[in-house]
């Protein structure tokens, strides 16, 4: 059972409180009536499931109950960092499993 | 029957407590304390097993968790059978029940043995070659034929009456094992001050320092160092001690599983004591201190019961004081058996002669055992071991050839070298690294916060094992540096390494059985012809062989497989590899891992307010999610079909309360409520006047229907939203992800009220008159409260909101109270009710009256790939809306395709047939097989109040086929349909108002 970081109540929870919520930084187009096909199928199919980082959605299901993002090593199940819903993608991770 | 094999003056229990146990049905003595595998030996018993694939006779080959043959199973009564007890960790008490398996009519004669004879057919890979044809003998002969044959012990047939519990803990040290090594660790970490738990699978601490009578620490021998050191251990309040107690699996980030049997181990174990608790540990560090295990010698025969490893023959003397046998015979490739022999000669035990494979090895063992004059032989080998039930000698030749020699014994000490057990420091995803020089597999790469220690650490020699444990919990644990002493090490025992593989007594030749695998019954010769077979794995060969895929996963056999498969293949091991190690390290029980979840306590069951009504009214009930709902209500002497008949009848006729509690409910609040609403609804909300309702459709972004329900404006910002029974959690989750991530700008509060609010279905013509004379503050006229609206009020004197709603057709509201008065405004509405003839009706009439009207089901009608088109909803899209989730979906090309499935009506052209639902349509029923199917029947059922079978369906083009025939073949033929509107009842909705 994983350690998860809630980073709105700031401290590690056990992953039974929480829910994965699928990849983050997927953003809704405010326009999404008018998406093209192609711009459509890659907001709603198209997934990166990488093998190592991955960044994704979780929910402090039964604590906060806040979404926020995290990320996580899909190869050694560790996750390097979370950070609230909204805030942008990383730009430095912090240092890699030991 | 006396205990002949016990020794006087050895061991360590006390002989003052007897018990009297039985197995196989004759009664024997051990003593408390005892294992049951020491009492057995005690008493001269060896045979007692047969093994999986050959059935041969089985004896004991070691004395702890790693035993392969000895399984038994232990009978408490009848419904408290364990199969497959390792007998070497089942502690004694009085009255033990025991049986030995796999064998009939008995275990000294054993019909299954022909398979022995057989065995040629049985070689590796022969499930995959031999029982291939024909296809349908595997189903019908082969495999029962198998199982019934081969297998370990019977699994008992009744519920276990036992409780087992659970418990989490947080410590800053978790020690894993309590010899030498563990305790050292947990003295070091405890005297820090910080939170500490050791754990250890046997009854006792000390592990080898059970039979290692060389060891001598701070001036005690080394077991009595470990009591005392455990002692005051156990007197710390920062300590958990916990013996009996396996570490099964090592998960991510030091989370740890603990198996404690509470109670196996006593005679009468009370009710009030769990039979086994789970730990669930998170642990800061992790110090693996789990010690090795020996192997055996691989060579012609050696399963012979009397045939044992010698470590095991030296716990049963130094700890349980029972000598193995008396004429015993030792082979060797390393020191450690040396011991075994010198401390039996010392008991007083004849030791024939000892067969050591080295050359010329030298050491103070070798010394001691000439100098007590046991015969010494090097260079040879065993390549035989005599006797069936019971080992009667060994074959003894020079190991490259040469004349044989046979030696009379009782029994064989064997030992090839220790294994280092690296099982959970693998399942923490620690990399192992081969070792060249000691010819072992170590911790090489961790990939957690934790330290090995000790023989599993491949550390050799008390003194260093306890200098490097010691260290190990002192590291980093706590603020306060360890105020105790390192303790020190006066004399110690060391061991050399042994060999890996198959001895020169494993024979090339076919007939011979040189195990490996004693619990899968693998030889050496299976993992050569595996290989020369193709497989070039190790996992192929594992799996080909079966090789450590027993119960006991390999324990002593995986070095030895992995040796041969590498020798035969002509790579260096660490080239070929080893296997996975998996949890659990030892079997875990289902017991203890269901723990306290069965019953009652396995999912909560959720009932409503007025629950205990419908049940005082014999009410039947069907489980809807966690639900408990009123089915129907039988009157004496009425069925299901009586009594929803009557109920439909008479709603439609007069009038019926329905608990509808369960329906999900939010409240939406907010400014921005209405703007919310429209994004997350397919209906346009903002011109929704308050006090007004509407039924709102969900979709996922994909453009299917997700949930549906009514709505109702309370005020400019308050909306009472209900969903489906099962779809409140996930909408709410939904919900709840939009407004936090996609629409976070939406000033809009969520919260569940399904709980909160009561909710009691009032439908019929005179629903009106049964809630009237109840309500205060609200003007029921038809002018003031319309279909499809909602006021706030009093009924009986408690707050209400009040829906004018219908789920029937006919005129209907849903009473909304809170729930505390649910079932004291449902009796008052119960008695308004009797006035009128009003009956209470279930979910299965509910159902009916709305197929009669063609309202769907969420999730019935719909499967999550409907839209809302498919569903005939089209006109609750808000055309003019810009957005709303789903909208980009819907429009989706395959979604906008003619041809999709569509809902519509289906009456049989016999109206007394009522379909099944989920049976499949096809437009031509004498087409060839497989048919063409273009539909399914989503709900049916038999209308009362339509004198007919009534049913919906998915039908690819429905609404073009108005009219048409289909067919709908069953097993008894086929049945004629015609497609038709959804509505059965009242088309035009007259009765809403009626």
């Amino acid at each position: 059972m994983l350690l998860i970081r809630c980073p709105y109540c700031e401290e590690e929870r056990p992953e039974l409180e929480f829910r994965n919520a699928g990849e983050a930084h997927i953003a809704r187009s405010p326009n999404i009536a008018g998406e093209s096909d192609d711009d459509f199928e890659k907001f709603f199919f198209i997934r990166s499931n990488p093998k190592g980082i991955i960044y994704e959605r979780w929910r402090h299901m039964h604590g906060c109950a806040r979404f926020f993002n995290a990320v996580r090593d899909t190869v050694s199940d560790r996750f390097l960092m979370t950070y609230k819903a909204g805030e942008p993608k990383p730009a430095k991770l912090p240092g890699a499993a030991k | 029957m006396s205990a002949t094999f016990r020794i006087a003056g050895a061991g360590r229990l006390k002989q003052a407590k007897i018990a009297g146990f039985s197995f196989d049905g004759r009664p024997y003595t051990g003593i408390e304390g005892d294992t049951l595998a020491s009492a057995l030996l005690a008493n001269g018993v060896h045979l007692v097993g047969r093994s999986f694939k050959y059935h041969r006779p089985r004896g004991f080959l070691s004395a702890g968790a790693e035993e392969p043959n000895a399984l038994v199973e232990i009978k408490r009564d009848a419904a408290r059978k364990t199969p497959n007890v390792r007998a070497t960790v089942q502690e004694l008490y009085d009255g033990l029940t025991a049986q030995s398996q796999n064998r009939w009519p008995s275990l000294a004669f054993d019909i299954g043995a022909v398979s022995s004879i057989a065995s040629p057919m049985l070689s590796a890979g022969f499930y995959y070659k031999t029982f291939m044809w024909p296809k349908a003998a595997w189903k019908n002969l082969y495999e029962p034929k198998i199982r019934a044959a081969a297998g370990l012990g019977v699994a008992p047939d009744q519920p276990d009456p036992d409780h087992y519990s659970a418990r989490f803990a947080h410590c800053e040290v978790l020690v894993l094992g309590g010899g030498a090594a563990g305790i050292a660790a947990a003295l070091a970490a405890a005297e820090t001050g910080v939170r500490v738990i050791l754990a250890d699978e046997q009854a006792e601490f000390g592990g080898s320092l059970r039979f290692e009578s060389g060891a001598k620490i701070e001036g005690q021998d080394g077991f009595s160092w470990a009591q005392s050191a455990l002692a005051k251990l156990s007197a710390m309040d920062n300590v958990r001690v916990l013996p009996r107690t396996t570490a099964f699996g090592y998960y991510a980030q030091n989370f740890v599983g603990l198996v404690e049997r509470v109670s196996d181990h006593l005679q009468s174990p009370g009710r009030d004591l769990p039979r086994e608790r789970q730990w669930q540990v998170r642990a800061k560090r992790v110090v693996l201190a789990t010690g090795a295990i020996e192997r055996h010698m691989v060579f012609a025969d050696n399963d012979r019961p009397g045939v044992m490893l010698a470590s095991a023959a030296r716990t049963y003397l130094n700890h349980y004081g029972v000598a193995v046998g008396r004429n015993i015979g030792v082979y060797t490739a390393n020191d450690s058996a040396y011991a075994a022999a010198i401390d039996l000669k010392k008991a007083g035990i004849n030791v024939a002669a000892i067969v050591d494979l080295r050359d010329n090895p030298t050491g103070p063992a070798i010394d001691e055992a000439r100098a007590l004059g046991i015969e010494v032989n090097f260079g040879r080998a065993v390549i035989r071991a005599g006797g069936k039930l019971r080992v009667s000698s060994m074959t003894v030749q020079p190991k490259n050839g040469g004349g044989e020699r046979t030696i009379p014994v009782d029994a064989i000490l064997m030992s090839a070298g220790w294994t280092p057990s690296v099982h959970l420091f693998s399942q923490s995803r620690g990399k192992v690294a081969f070792n060249d020089e000691t010819k072992r597999f170590v911790p090489g790469i961790y990939a957690q916060d934790c330290v090995s220690v000790g023989a599993c650490n491949g550390t050799d020699g008390l003194s260093a094992t306890i200098d490097e444990a010691y260290a190990a919990g002192a590291k980093d644990a706590g603020s306060k540096p360890a105020k105790g002493t390192k303790p020190k090490v006066d004399a110690s025992e060391s061991w050399s390494r042994g060999m890996l593989g198959a001895a020169p007594g494993a024979g090339a030749d076919a007939t011979v059985k040189a195990f490996v695998d004693f619990q899968n019954d693998v030889t050496a010769k299976d993992i050569r012809q595996a290989v020369h077979e193709g497989m070039r794995s190790i996992e192929h060969v594992k799996r080909f062989t079966t090789n450590g895929m027993a119960t006991d996963q390999g324990k002593t056999s995986n070095m030895h497989g992995l040796a041969i498969a590498a020798e035969t293949l002509g790579k260096p091991i660490p080239q070929v590899g080893l296997t996975t190690f998996r949890a659990p390290y030892t079997p875990v029980t289902f017991g203890s891992i269901v723990g306290l979840a069965r019953g009652p306590l396995f999912d909560p069951t959720r009932k409503t307010a007025i629950h205990p009504w419908a049940e005082r009214q014999g009410a039947m009930f069907e489980d809807v999610g966690q639900w408990k709902r009123a089915w129907y209500f039988p009157k004496p002497g009425e069925d299901i079909h009586a009594a929803v008949d009557r109920e439909c009848v008479t709603v439609r006729k007069t009038a019926g309360l329905f608990d509808a509690s369960t329906l999900g409910k939010i409240e939406v609040v907010g400014p921005d409520a209405a703007k919310f609403m429209e994004l997350l609804y397919t209906n346009p909300w903002e011109k929704l006047e308050p006090g007004r309702c509407r039924y709102g459709i969900m979709l996922r972004e994909d453009g299917f229907i997700y949930d549906d329900g009514v709505v109702g404006r309370l005020a400019a910002d308050r909306f009472h939203v209900t969903t489906t029974t099962g779809g409140a959690p996930r909408v709410m989750n939904h919900m709840e992800d939009y407004l936090q991530t996609e629409f976070p700008h939406l000033n809009v509060w969520l919260t569940s009220i399904t709980e909160q609010w009561a909710v009691i279905a009032v439908q019929g013509p005179k629903s009106r008159d049964i809630i009237a004379p109840l309500v205060e503050g609200i003007d029921m006229s038809d002018e003031a409260l319309p279909h499809m609206s909602v006021r706030e009020g009093r009924i009986c004197g408690v707050p209400t909101r009040l829906f004018r709603m219908s789920f029937s057709g006919e005129r209907g509201f849903e009473v909304n109270v809170p729930a505390d008065y649910g079932e004291a405004v449902w009796e008052a509405l119960w008695a308004e009710g009797q006035k009128h003839g009003a009956c209470a009706y279930g979910t299965e009439s509910m159902h009916v009256l709305r197929a009669e009207k063609g309202y769907i089901i969420v999730g019935q009608d719909t499967d999550g790939t409907v839209t809302p088109n498919d569903a005939g909803l089209d006109w609750a899209v808000g055309k003019k809306k810009a957005d709303f989730v789903g909208i980009r979906g819907m429009a989706r090309p395959d979604l906008v395709a003619k041809g999709r499935k569509q809902l519509v009506g289906l009456k049989t052209r016999d109206p007394k047939v009522v379909l099944e639902e989920g049976a499949q349509i096809v437009a031509d029923p004498k087409q060839a097989i497989p048919m063409k199917m273009i539909g399914h029947v989503t709900s049916s059922y038999w209308s009362q109040n339509c004198g007919r079978s009534i049913a919906l369906g998915l039908v690819a083009g429905g609404r073009d086929r108005m009219g048409e025939t289909l067919y709908v073949p069953m097993p008894n033929g086929v049945i004629e349909v015609e497609v038709t509107g959804m509505v059965f009842f009242d088309e035009k909705g007259e009765r809403l108002n009626g």
